[in-house]
């Protein structure tokens, strides 16, 4: 480990990047360094940060979680057909979601502990189950009434810049900080994020040092169902809709972004600032490519190929030291 | 560990599973489930699905896992398509159609294979950014939308029987048998086991494991041109976002078939059982008019089902 202050030589070099390309869209595009841009970047992209964050911590504990999609749907299904017609608060959205995310993550974190299969089985499988029964259930029906303080959103902070939009700390904002600040907290200041590191690190020397793994992964998948359920209620505040098959495929686009980070995908290695540049270099190419006016055809091959380079140099730089 | 200890009983748990399906669909609906057209159906379901499963299963043998199954597929398809809609049928442009598509198997499977055995990105980081970058080159290539309209000779495989047997699944026993005889009988075999239950190991005793893991990720991509061909001639069409919904489903038949994530362990046996159970289980419940969500879920459950009982021990449930 680097010091707990110390930038890692991947961060730099993703921090590098993501100045290069942010100094050649705000040379070649007139919006790109527009307080607008990046003020609807942030809120557009607070949903994948979110949901980056709590796969952060999976990845960090050695495991994985491909099934919070499902339980993102599941929550924000069931919150936004609760408060429907109700007088209340973003407190009881965030309550209902989160909760519901909670506790889904937690029938994820049971089963791994004991079918003692790698996650990616048993989140395949409840991948399944929870997105099965969503839309046999919900027949595929979307959701569109919100009670109108939910519409109204919160706006902290407002003023009106020169551009004559409105600007302040949005839901998104807010939330996103909340959940960034959290993570740091619990990943670099508690005895708790120390364990998770030395699960993902070496599971068994950490259950002999008396760590309680299940207490340890309850918490972990239980934070990814928290994360799930709290951007779902940021992805409803954004869109104003919930479509239950929305969100098909999105695991593969974050976990992308996490692994773009410089997380180990096999545990014990990362940092919360590698997975956040991670995030960014994504939002700043596909906002960029948008601006620049290039086919949205090619976006994908942009975003394949940075993860494919991005990944190999990671793998590079670590194999001195590998026996094979 | 023995192959005792190792012995996990996945081929009893799948015959009972298949036996209470067998029983189960037999009693609720005994006219159709005999039916010939219930059986036309899961034979044309199974063949894509299977040869699918085992270019997942192949790689996970060596404790690695190809993402990019359906990507090549697509790409491979779109290859094929064009070739095929742009020469006129003869002998050699039927050569030329899986000529095409066998490099382009060649190409992606020696690039995740490159990347994986010997910059060492971890397989699910390697094959997931080649699943997007050949996604976006797909849909580049093909600008969103399908080839279609193909020649007569590729359109038979699917509309063709033999002996009474639809030419797909024929298609899908030699892939079978043809992965049978390499896993079981080839010292190619030999060595995807060995590497999946310790790479290192016979990496020293002298085995060139990462000319070994290349040729995997190679021949897994080689059946998803099978795969192709077949999705093909069943839907006329070739497009950059068919068979998504496969990716997690391969991996699922190919972990319920007692294929060992972690490597090592693993029959074709066993996922041809698997893929047996699952199609029965669709079929049949489409039969009964159960939506498929449900289905989607049950396959789910049944994974977890079938992971749990394999946790328990057998004969010591026995007193033996």
């Amino acid at each position: 480990m680097v010091n707990k202050f110390g930038i890692k030589p991947h961060e730099l070099f993703l921090g590098l990047t993501i100045l290069v390309i942010g100094g050649y869209l705000s040379f070649a595009s007139p919006d790109f360094m527009t307080f607008g841009n990046i003020y609807d970047l942030v809120n557009n992209y607070a949903m994948l940060t979110i949901l980056a964050c709590g796969l952060f911590i999976v990845l960090i504990s050695g495991g994985i979680d491909i099934s919070f999609p499902a339980m993102t749907i599941i929550s924000q299904y069931v919150m936004v057909t609760l408060i429907q017609g109700t007088t209340g608060n973003f407190a009881i959205a965030f309550a209902l979601s989160g909760g519901i995310g909670l506790l889904l993550g937690m029938v994820n974190a049971v089963l791994v502990n004991r079918l003692k299969v790698p996650s990616i089985i048993i989140t395949i499988s409840t991948l399944n189950i929870f997105y099965g029964l969503l839309l046999y259930l919900t027949k595929g029906v979307w959701l569109y009434s919100y009670p109108e303080w939910f519409e109204q959103g919160v706006m902290l902070f407002k003023f009106t810049a020169t551009d004559g939009y409105d600007y302040g700390l949005s839901l998104q904002i807010i939330t996103l900080i909340v959940v960034i600040a959290l993570t740091g907290i619990i990943m670099n200041k508690t005895s708790i994020g120390r364990m998770i590191y030395a699960m993902g690190g070496n599971k068994e020397a950490a259950s002999r040092m008396g760590f309680g793994i299940f207490k340890l992964q309850l918490f972990v998948y239980g934070y990814m169902g928290l994360m799930s359920g709290v951007a779902g209620v940021v992805q409803s505040a954004t869109v104003l809709t919930v479509a239950p098959d929305s969100l098909l495929g999105y695991e593969l686009t974050v976990l992308a972004a996490v692994v773009l980070g410089g997380t180990s995908i096999v545990g014990g290695r990362g940092t919360l600032l590698g997975t956040l540049l991670g995030v960014i270099l994504l939002a700043v190419l596909q906002n960029g490519l948008n601006l620049l006016g290039i086919s949205s055809y090619w976006h994908t091959v942009v975003t394949g190929l940075v993860i494919v380079i991005s990944v190999s140099m990671t793998a590079w730089s670590q194999r001195k030291g590998q026996g094979v | 560990m023995s192959a005792r200890k190792v012995k996990d009983n996945v081929e009893i748990y799948l015959s009972l599973l298949i036996g209470l399906v067998v029983m189960t669909f037999s009693f609720l609906i005994p006219d159709v489930f005999w039916s010939s057209a219930n059986f036309q159906s899961i034979a044309s379901q199974m063949p894509v699905l299977g040869v699918l499963a085992l270019a997942m299963a192949i790689t996970m043998l060596t404790g690695g896992i190809n993402l990019s199954i359906i990507a090549t597929m697509n790409a491979c398809g779109l290859v094929m398509a064009w070739v095929a809609t742009h020469y006129p049928p003869s002998v050699g442009s039927m050569a030329l159609v899986l000529l095409a598509g066998l490099t382009m198997a060649i190409v992606i499977g020696s690039v995740n294979g490159f990347l994986i055995a010997v910059v060492r990105v971890s397989p699910i980081l390697a094959t997931l950014g080649i699943m997007t970058l050949l996604n976006g080159i797909n849909i580049l290539i093909s600008r969103g939308s399908a080839i279609s309209n193909f020649p007569d000779y590729i359109l038979t495989i699917n509309s063709t029987n033999l002996l009474g047997i639809p030419v797909p699944l024929l298609v899908f026993l030699a892939v079978v048998a043809v992965i049978w005889v390499i896993l079981e009988k080839s010292a190619f075999g030999r060595t995807i086991y060995l590497i999946g239950s310790n790479e290192q190991a016979t990496h020293y005793s002298g085995i060139n494991t990462r000319k070994t893991i290349v040729w995997v990720y190679i021949l897994s991509s080689m059946l998803c041109v099978v795969a192709a061909l077949l999705m093909m001639s069943k839907l006329n069409s070739a497009k950059a976002s068919y068979g998504e919904s496969y990716l997690l489903v391969s991996i699922l038949a190919a972990v319920l078939g007692g294929i060992n994530p972690d490597g090592g362990f693993g029959k074709v046996f066993g996922m041809v059982m698997a893929l047996i159970l699952l199609q029965m289980l669709e079929s049949g419940l489409n039969i009964l008019g159960v939506s498929s969500y449900i289905t989607m879920a049950l396959w789910g459950g049944l994974l977890l089902a079938f992971i749990f009982l394999k946790g328990i021990n057998l004969s010591r449930l026995f007193g033996r």
